[in-house]
C-alpha cells in the first residue's frame, strides 16, 4: 500500500532573491492583517479573515505558480494576489466595499479576487472551489495550453462532498491541477482530529489514486519546494498533486469569532513559538541573507506602505446603489430596469452613522 | 416573563424540547463548544452533553441525511444549517429525500425533524451568505415552513416544530438575533400554520414576514402619522401550511394587500399569496395588490447596496403612499 509522503529536513535549494521576495511578502501580509483586524475592531470594516501564521504557507506556495496559472483560493489566499501584482488599494477597497473596489462591493469582505491575476473569489460555500479548480485544469489539457491550477482548502474542506468528487475527477482525469490543503489545525471550533479520521490530509490523496506530501506549512522553503515539484510535474502532464501544509490558525477563525470559547490558548502559545516569518527571518539572518537592521527598516517600510493605502481606500465613496442591479444577466432585463427605477424613486437607505 | 434576544429564543426552544424528550438530539457547526456561530446554541452541549448534542465535520448532506435517518428509525432530530445559502449544498437530502419520504412510501415512514438554518440580510455577507431562501423551501410539497419574527414566536414555533410529525425547515432572521421581547416564563408551544395580526388598520394591509415585519410596524407607524393611513400588518409566521383564512379576513376588512418580502421578486411568496388573495377575495379589492420585495438581484455586501436592496421603510411608506391615495 503506497501512503503519503511527508517531506522534512532539506528543503530543496530556493535562490537567495527568491527568499528574500517570499520573506517581504510574507512580511507585507502581517503588516496589512495587523492592521486590519484594528480598523475591524475600530468599526472602519466590517469583517475581516486574517491569515495570520499561515503566511509561509500562502505566500510561499502560490510563488510556486507561473503568472498565467489561475488561483482557486480557500479562505486564507488572498494575499496572493499582492504577490502576483494586483495593486494594495483596490484590494483593500474590496474590504471596505467601495466605489474603488473592482468587484463593486459585491462579496463579503476578504473575498477578493481579480481576473488580471488569474485568481477567483473563494467561495463562501466551503469547497465549491476545488471541483471548478478541476475543471479549469481539465480545460487547459482540452486547449493544449501548459497552465496549472492551484485548488486550495483548508482542513475543514476536505469533509465537504466537493472535495471528495473533485479528488476523485482529479485521479481519473489527471488534470493540471495541485491541490493545496492549509491545515490549520481549526475549523472554526472544530479541530482536525474530529474533523477526520485520517492520520493527515495528504493520505487522502492516496485512495483516490495520486500522490499527497505533506509538509511543515511553517517553513517558507520546504512549501515552496514541494508546491514547485507538484507544479512541474502537473506542468508536465504528470498529473494532480495532494500537498498538505501543516500549519496553524494565530488568530480568531474572523473578526466574527471567539476562540476562547474552545480553544486552549496554551496551545496557540506553542505555536506562537513557530511563527513562520520569525523562523525564516532567523534563518536568513544565519545565512548572511539579511540583517536586524534591514529588517526594521523593512517592518517601517511596509507599515508605511499599508497606512498609505489604508487612508487612500477608506477615502473612496460608497459604490452607487444603481449599480446593484448591474451585472446579474449580461445586459438588465426589463424587470431589472423597472425595478432599479422604483428603487430610485424613494430616498437612499442610510447605514446607522453614516455621513449624509 | 423575562426578556429574551431572538438569539437566546432559539437556545431556550431547543431546551425545553429536549429536556421534555430524550429522543430530541441535535447536531450541526459548530454548535456545541462554540455555542453557535450567532450563539444561539449557547450552553446546550454542557446541559445534555456531547450524546444528543453533536459538533460535526463540515458535510451538510451528511448532517440532513444523518438526522433523516435518525428520524426514520425513532429519533427527533434538530439539524442546524448554518447559513440558509448551504441548503444549495444538501438540496438533494431536503428536496429529493426528507420532502417525499412520507408519500413515497405510503406514511410507512415519518420525518419529524426540523432543520433550523440563519437566513436573511443585515450582516453585509453578501450573495452567498445573506439570501433569504423561504420560497425555495416553500416549493417543496412535503415540507412545513416556518420563519419567526420575534423571540416569542421563535421559542413556541421552534417547539411546535419540534413535535410535529413532518420535516420542518426553521428560518431564523440573521438581522433579528439582537432583537429582544418578552417571553413568559414556563413551557410555551405555538402552532404551526397560524398567522398573526400585529397591526390592526383599516384602510390597507401589509402582509409580512421575518425581518420585514418589524419594518412594515415602522411604515405603518409612518403612513399613520404622515398620511393618515391606518394599516393593518399581519406577521406571516408560516408559509406552509399557509394561514389563508387570517390573511383573507384582514384583506377583506381594507381592500388593499401589500406583501413585503426579503427574498428576490420572481416566484417570491408575495406572489403566492397574491395569487390566492386575487382568486379568493376579488370582489373585495378596492385596487391592484403590490408586491414590495428585494429586486431580482444576488445580494450584495457593501452595507449601502445591501440595505437599499432590501425593501426600506422609505419604499414601503412611498409604495402605499402612492397606491393607496
Ligand atoms: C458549505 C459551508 N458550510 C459551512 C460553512 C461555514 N464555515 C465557514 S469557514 C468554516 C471553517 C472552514 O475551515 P477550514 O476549511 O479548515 O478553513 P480555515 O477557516 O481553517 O482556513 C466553516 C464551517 C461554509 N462557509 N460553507
Ligand atoms: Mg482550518
Amino acid at each position: 500500500m503506497r501512503t503519503a509522503k511527508s517531506i522534512e529536513g532539506a528543503p530543496p535549494r530556493v535562490a537567495p532573491e527568491l527568499l528574500l521576495r517570499l520573506y517581504r511578502e510574507m512580511l507585507r501580509l502581517r503588516t496589512l492583517d495587523e492592521r486590519m483586524m484594528t480598523l475591524q475592531r475600530q468599526g472602519r470594516v466590517g469583517f475581516y479573515g486574517a491569515c495570520t501564521g499561515q503566511e509561509a504557507s500562502t505566500i510561499a506556495s502560490a510563488a510556486a505558480l507561473e503568472p498565467g496559472d489561475w488561483i482557486f483560493p480557500a479562505l486564507r489566499e488572498g494575499g496572493a494576489m499582492l504577490l502576483r501584482g494586483f495593486p494594495l488599494v483596490p484590494y483593500l477597497c474590496q474590504i471596505f466595499g467601495n466605489a474603488g473596489d473592482e468587484t463593486k462591493g459585491r462579496q463579503m469582505p476578504s473575498h477578493m479576487a481579480s481576473k488580471s491575476v488569474n485568481q477567483v473569489s473563494w467561495s463562501s460555500c466551503i469547497g465549491s472551489q476545488l471541483p471548478q479548480a478541476v475543471g479549469a485544469a481539465m480545460a487547459a489539457r482540452i486547449k493544449g495550453d501548459k497552465t496549472v491550477v492551484a485548488a486550495y482548502m483548508g482542513d475543514g474542506a476536505t469533509s465537504s462532498a466537493d472535495f471528495h468528487v473533485a479528488m476523485n475527477f482529479a485521479g481519473v482525469f489527471k488534470p493540471p491541477v495541485v491541490f493545496v490543503c492549509q491545515n490549520n489545525h481549526w475549523a472554526i471550533s472544530i479541530p482536525t482530529q474530529k474533523q477526520t479520521a485520517s492520520e493527515s490530509i495528504a493520505v487522502k490523496a492516496v485512495a483516490y489514486g495520486f500522490e499527497g506530501i505533506k509538509v511543515d506549512g511553517n517553513d517558507a522553503e520546504a512549501v515552496y519546494g514541494a508546491v514547485k515539484a507538484a507544479v512541474d510535474r502537473a506542468r508536465a502532464g504528470q498529473g494532480p498533486t495532494l500537498v498538505e501544509c501543516e500549519t496553524y490558525r494565530i488568530g480568531a477563525h474572523s473578526s466574527s469569532d471567539d476562540p476562547t470559547r474552545y480553544r486552549d490558548e496554551r496551545e496557540v502559545e506553542i505555536w506562537r513559538k513557530r511563527d513562520p516569518i520569525e523562523a525564516f527571518r532567523t534563518r536568513l539572518v544565519a545565512a548572511g541573507l539579511w540583517t536586524e537592521a534591514k529588517d526594521e527598516e523593512l517592518r517601517e517600510k511596509l507599515a508605511g506602505e499599508v497606512n498609505e493605502a489604508i487612508a487612500e481606500a477608506e477615502k473612496k465613496p460608497d459604490p452607487p446603489r444603481e449599480t446593484l442591479f448591474e451585472d446579474v444577466y449580461s445586459s438588465p432585463p426589463w424587470f431589472l430596469r423597472e425595478e432599479r427605477e422604483e428603487m430610485l424613486a424613494v430616498p437612499k437607505a442610510r447605514r446607522p452613522g453614516a455621513a449624509q | 416573563m423575562a426578556e429574551l434576544t431572538y438569539r437566546d429564543a432559539v437556545a431556550a426552544g431547543i431546551a425545553q424540547e429536549m429536556a421534555r424528550d430524550e429522543s430530541v438530539v441535535f447536531l450541526g457547526e459548530d454548535i456545541g463548544a462554540a455555542g453557535g456561530v450567532f450563539k444561539t446554541t449557547l450552553g446546550l452541549l454542557e446541559r445534555f452533553g456531547p450524546r444528543r448534542v453533536r459538533d460535526t465535520p463540515i458535510s451538510e448532506q451528511a448532517i440532513i441525511g444523518a438526522a433523516m435517518g435518525a428520524a426514520m428509525t425513532g429519533l427527533r432530530p434538530i439539524a442546524e444549517i448554518m447559513f440558509s445559502d448551504f441548503f444549495a449544498v444538501c438540496w438533494d437530502m431536503i428536496a429529493n429525500e426528507i420532502a417525499k419520504t412520507r408519500y413515497m412510501t405510503a406514511g410507512q415512514i415519518a420525518l419529524p425533524l426540523v432543520i433550523r438554518t440563519a437566513n436573511g440580510y443585515g450582516s453585509r455577507f453578501g450573495a452567498q451568505h445573506s439570501q433569504s431562501v423561504e420560497n425555495w423551501a416553500m416549493a417543496i410539497p412535503g415540507l412545513k415552513v416556518v420563519a419567526p419574527s420575534t423571540p416569542l414566536d421563535v421559542k413556541g414555533l421552534l417547539a411546535a416544530a419540534v413535535r410535529d410529525p413532518d420535516p420542518v425547515i426553521f428560518f431564523e432572521h440573521k438581522g433579528l438575533y439582537s432583537t429582544k421581547g418578552e417571553v413568559p416564563d414556563g413551557e410555551i408551544v405555538d402552532r404551526l400554520g397560524t398567522a398573526k395580526v400585529v397591526r390592526q388598520g383599516e384602510d390597507v394591509t401589509i402582509v409580512a414576514l421575518a425581518a420585514m415585519v418589524p419594518k412594515s410596524l415602522q411604515a405603518a407607524e409612518r403612513l399613520a402619522a404622515e398620511d393618515g393611513i391606518s394599516a393593518t400588518v399581519v406577521d406571516v409566521r408560516s408559509l406552509v401550511p399557509l394561514d389563508t383564512k387570517t390573511i383573507f379576513e384582514e384583506v377583506r376588512k381594507t381592500g388593499r394587500l401589500y406583501t413585503v418580502e426579503e427574498n428576490p421578486r420572481l416566484c417570491g411568496w408575495g406572489a403566492e399569496i397574491a395569487s390566492l388573495v386575487a382568486e379568493e377575495c376579488f370582489y373585495d379589492l378596492d385596487g391592484p395588490i403590490v408586491r414590495i420585495t428585494t429586486p431580482h438581484v444576488p445580494l450584495p455586501a457593501a452595507d449601502l447596496l445591501e440595505d437599499n436592496a432590501v425593501p426600506t421603510v422609505d419604499r414601503i411608506v412611498e409604495t402605499v403612499r402612492r397606491n393607496a391615495g
